[in-house]
Order: structure tokens, then sequence, then C-alpha cells
């Protein structure tokens, strides 16, 4: 037997995953509360002696970890044009595993410096220009963050002609600076993995030690990556599959959480209607998004605005009073269940909302246009209606008995014009795996890829919409 | 130094042909094009010209409607801080048949700096932009 250990530092909680990676198989899994504020190794070593319980003692080959303790990674992007650089920088991101605090476009003003000072992000990515392309703004910019309060780092991936001069601007800011090559080094071509790549070293590098998260590393061989990424690795490995072994093919991943709701989608999503012309920046295959604003419990108040009480009241039978007198108790206490019945109905309405709006902000857009040659349609972003498979995972969704008749609502109800998937099976992460195994795909992507078709292939992981 | 060109079929009209052609010609004759291809908004090339920094936008219609999309292009670009920007337009811009004279001076009345007709071969649109961007 080879075990091997891996760990999700979430922000509730601190999950072990053991694998033995020769048949391969799950040894077991333990949780308990993450200890951020105090020493995180606490809760760590907590879950490691229930896992030792259940298990029986492992010697384990190697200790892989995931974070998003402490507020996982936050980032502010800013680029040039909002639907272009902007756009990448933002896809960027994401892609990386980060919530996206504040997009900026065009030159950053001193009232968006401030903003910024406030705000604190963990790294700034600073883009704008394609290769060649626009400097003046990028170089505008490097010297404002140049001026910002804090030790952030800044990354700056624009025009490369423009990137050795902003790397001087911001040399004696205080501020790290690293370099990846431009998010968008042509018009509407995307570029986005490099710099991904460098905002990952830079949450090994600092950020880990920043928030405190070092201290566990005594216990394990590092924390390798933020757990979003390592979940969209996993979705990644289950579509694309191996060169041995196949994959899943198109699916899509979706993840409702007390603050936020998070869309994967692993497809390239091109036009299924043969009237549709692609316009617009390309997106990436494997395509992350957050909506911050959405959220059972922090953000249910976003979920309101969004969707409006009349929508709610009509998905849930309750009064449109009962929601909002709902939605204001969510905010005042993120830890409140359900009591009853009514209650229960107003978290099912406010979980296929989040989800309905989180999808279609995902996924692509098609309009109708009137051309001589008759009716034609211009999408923008992918086409997921095609996509039949979706993995749920996440705590909000994954326990709810009413999981089907969340995503029934949230698919069906959908504009006609907007791209997301009509029907699905949905795949549930019961046992909360992904991350582990995105961990576990850099290692040993064959034995990850195999283990997650063996669980998500069980019947009792399937459920029709 | 290189100067760069948007190129795009403008609104809903999908006449690729030409389009690839002028890509090919004007990437020959030395300049760095950024191709958007058919069926391009007037914000389209808008952005494309901020993120590149261009020197010329080229417009092409051939479908009859080029007279209603173009409006209002020179007016966006002042309003995008693309001042005096190159504009040139060309194909079978109008409904018709119109003489070419009077299609040139409404199209000029509206901001493009060149108007050209059917058939124009590109060397022609080739000399005309190193004509206007040699002082630049």
């Amino acid at each position: 037997m080879r075990a091997i250990l891996l760990i999700d530092f979430g922000s509730t909680f601190t999950k072990l995953t053991a694998v033995d990676l020769d048949t391969p198989r799950v040894l077991g899994g333990a949780q308990a509360f993450t200890t951020a504020g105090s020493d995180i190794s606490i809760g760590l070593a907590k879950a490691l002696e229930r896992l030792d319980q259940s298990t029986g003692p492992l010697e384990f080959d190697a200790r892989l970890a995931c974070s998003s303790a402490a507020g996982g990674l936050n980032m502010v992007a800013s680029g040039l044009v909002p639907g272009l650089t902007s756009k990448a920088a933002r896809m960027a991101a994401f892609g990386a595993g980060a919530k996206v605090i504040k997009t900026y476009a065009y030159k950053l003003t001193e009232d968006d410096i401030l903003e910024i000072n406030r705000v604190q992000p963990d790294i700034l990515l600073l883009c704008g220009g394609i290769d060649g392309g626009n400097s003046e703004v990028i170089l505008h910019n490097a010297a404002r963050v140049a001026g910002a309060a804090g030790d952030f780092p800044v990354l700056v991936a624009g025009n490369r002609n423009a990137q050795e001069e902003c790397a001087a601007l911001l040399a004696d800011s205080g501020h790290p600076v690293y370099t990846a090559p431009n998010v968008m080094p042509e018009m509407n071509t995307l570029n986005i993995e490099p710099a991904a790549e460098v905002i990952r070293q830079i949450f090994l590098k600092r950020i880990i030690l920043a928030k405190g998260l070092n201290r566990a590393e005594r216990l394990l061989d590092g924390i390798m990556m933020p757990t979003p990424a390592a979940v969209l690795k996993a979705m990644r490995l289950l579509s694309q599959g191996t060169k041995k072994t196949a994959g899943l093919g198109d699916l899509i991943g979706v993840d409702l959480g007390g603050a936020t709701t998070d869309i994967y989608s692993i497809s390239r999503g091109e036009p299924s209607n043969p009237a549709a012309i692609l316009r617009g920046l390309p997106e990436p295959l494997a395509k992350r998004t957050v909506e911050g604003d959405l959220g059972m419990r922090y953000n249910a108040r976003g979920i309101l605005d969004a969707v409006g009480a009349e929508a709610l009241a009509g998905m849930s039978g309750l009064t449109e009073e009962e929601i909002l007198r709902y939605v204001v108790r969510c905010a005042e206490d993120p830890s409140l269940l359900p009591g009853n019945e009514r209650e229960t109905r107003a978290d099912l309405a406010l979980a296929a909302a989040a989800v309905a709006t989180a999808l279609a902000r995902h996924a692509g857009t098609l309009e109708r246009v009137y051309t001589p040659m008759g009716p034609m349609y211009e999408q923008r972003g992918k086409d997921l209606t095609q996509v039949k498979q979706v993995l749920v995972t996440g705590g909000a969704l994954v326990y709810s008995a009413l999981l089907e008749t969340i995503m029934g609502l949230a698919l069906s109800r959908q504009d006609t014009m907007t791209l997301t998937p009509r029907e699905a099976r949905l795949m549930v992460d019961r046992h909360y795996i992904l991350s582990a195994m995105g961990l576990l795909s850099d290692w040993e992507p064959e034995a990850a890829l195999n283990l997650m078709k063996d669980i998500f292939g069980r019947e009792e992981a399937y459920a029709a919409v | 130094m290189q100067k760069t060109l948007v190129l795009g079929v403008i609104g809903a009209d999908v006449h690729a042909v030409g389009n690839q052609i002028l890509n090919y010609a004007f990437t020959d004759a030395g300049f760095r094009v950024v191709n958007l291809g058919v069926m391009v908004s007037q914000e389209e090339f808008i952005e494309a010209a901020i993120e590149s920094a261009a020197d010329a936008i080229i417009v092409s219609s051939l479908y009859g409607h080029g007279e209603l999309d173009c409006q209002g292009l020179r007016e966006k670009c002042d309003e995008a801080g693309l001042n005096g920007i190159l504009l040139y337009v060309g194909g079978n811009i109008v409904v018709g048949k119109q003489p070419f004279e009077e299609v040139k001076q409404r199209f000029l009345a509206m901001g493009f700096d060149r108007v050209f007709g059917p058939g124009t071969p590109p060397e022609a649109g080739i000399a005309a932009l190193r004509e206007d961007l040699a002082g630049r």
C-alpha cells in the first residue's frame, strides 16, 4: 500500500482524505474545525487524530494540501477595455483559484487607489494592451499602484513592450513585483495559464506565510494551491481524461456556498446553433467564475437583489414579506439552519435562484441579428446547452434533501437566449473528494481519474433532472 | 515603426472573402493587421483600436447597409479618446447604384478620411495609408 494524505484547509472545516495509490481507493476521511485564527496545525492535528481512529495508523508517502482558509485568495484585476484585457485579467485570476474582489478598466484614478488601499488584496494583477499595443494606460496604472498603501504583490501581465517599464515603476514601491506573459497577447487571443501559474507561485511563496498557514507546514509537504484551483484541476481531469484513460467529456461544476457561488465549465462551448457566429473574447476550455454577491447566508441579500422577492416567493410558496424577513435573518446569523418546513422552502428558492443566476452569468448568450441573408445569431461566451453532466459540490447543495428540485428549478428557470445546460445528469460530490483529487492529479493523474470515475460512476452519486 | 490597422466587415455583413484578401494584402505590405473578421460592431472596432494602439481603422461593407452601420463611428472614436485616428471605408457601401462622388461626400461628412468604391484594388488602399501615415 502507498498511502497519501490530502488536506483541504477550508474556511470552516479542515478536511482530510487518505488514499491508497496502489489499488487505488479512498482509505478514509475525517474533518475538524479549521483553526486559522490561532494556529492552523491544531485543527489539522485534531482531524488527523480522527482519521487515525477510523483508518488505523497509516504511514503516508506524501501529505499535500490546498487552502481556502483565512479568506482564501483575494485579488484585484486591472486592464484596459472592460470586455478585452480587463475580462482576460479577471479570467486569469479566477482560473488561478482567486476571488476577484474588484475589476478595473482604463486608467486608475486616485479614488480607485483609495479603494485598493482599503481592500488590501492578496495580489493585484495589472494588465492592459495587446503586445505592441497600448502601453500608456498600463504605465499610468503601474505608477498609480506604486503609490498604493500596503505590501501586496503586483503581477504585471500586460503589453510586453511595457512590462519592464512597469516593473521599474513598481520597483521601490514596497510592493514585490512579478511578471508573466500578456494575458491577451493578440486581439481576442487569451493566454491566461502562465499568469495563473505565477499567481499560484506567489500564493505558495507569500500568501501562505502572510496568513500564518505555514505553521502547518511541519506536518505536511506544503500547501500546493488555493482550493478552487484544485477543484478546477480535478474537474478538468475528470472531463478530459489522461492519454491512457478517457474522461467523461464536457461537464459543469456547481459549488454553492454561504458567501459565494462558484461555477466551473470544462467545455469548448462552440455554437450548437448553425446560424450562430461566435463574437467577442474566446473563453478558456476550463473556465471558473465566482459570484461574490450570491451566497446562501452572507449574500442571501444579493440573491434577492438579483432575482427579486416575487420570484423567490413564487418558487418557495412563501409570501414576499416572509422572504424578506428570512433574508434579513440569514445575514444576521450566517449559521442559521432552517427550523421548519417554510424556512426549508425559503432556502430551496434561494439556492435555486443563486445557481440559476450564477449559471446564466457563467454561460454565453445569443442575440438575434437580422441580415440580408435572413436572421442570424451572435453568440458571446460559451454555448453550454449541450452539456449533459453537472457535478455538484459544496455543503449547501450536497447535503440538501431537495438537491434534485433545486437543480431542476435552476436549469429550467433560464431565458432561451442564455446558453446554460437544458437537462443534465447530476453527479454529487457526497464525500467531498474533488479538491483532494485535484491535488492528487499533479501527483498521480491516473489514480485520481480512476478514483473519480469510480466514485462518481456509482449509482448513488446520480440524480437526473 | 510598423503601423497597426484594425480591419473588419461592419454590421451584420458576413462577406468574408474580401476581408481575407485585405488582411493578406495589408500584412504583406508591412502593416500589423488586427483582423476582426465579419459582423463587427462599431464598439468592437473601437475597443480593438484602443487595446492595439492602432493608427487606422479600415471598415469594409458589401451588403448595402454600410451607410447605416457607419453612422456615428467618428463620434464614438472621439468619445473613446481615439482622437484623429484614420478612418477608411470601402466596398459596396450604399443601397443600389448611386453616383460614387455623392456617396463619397456623405461618408467624408460622417468623418471618414478616405472612401473607396466597389472594385478598388488593395494597392489603392495601401498607397493611401502610406501617404496618410507618412507624417505620423
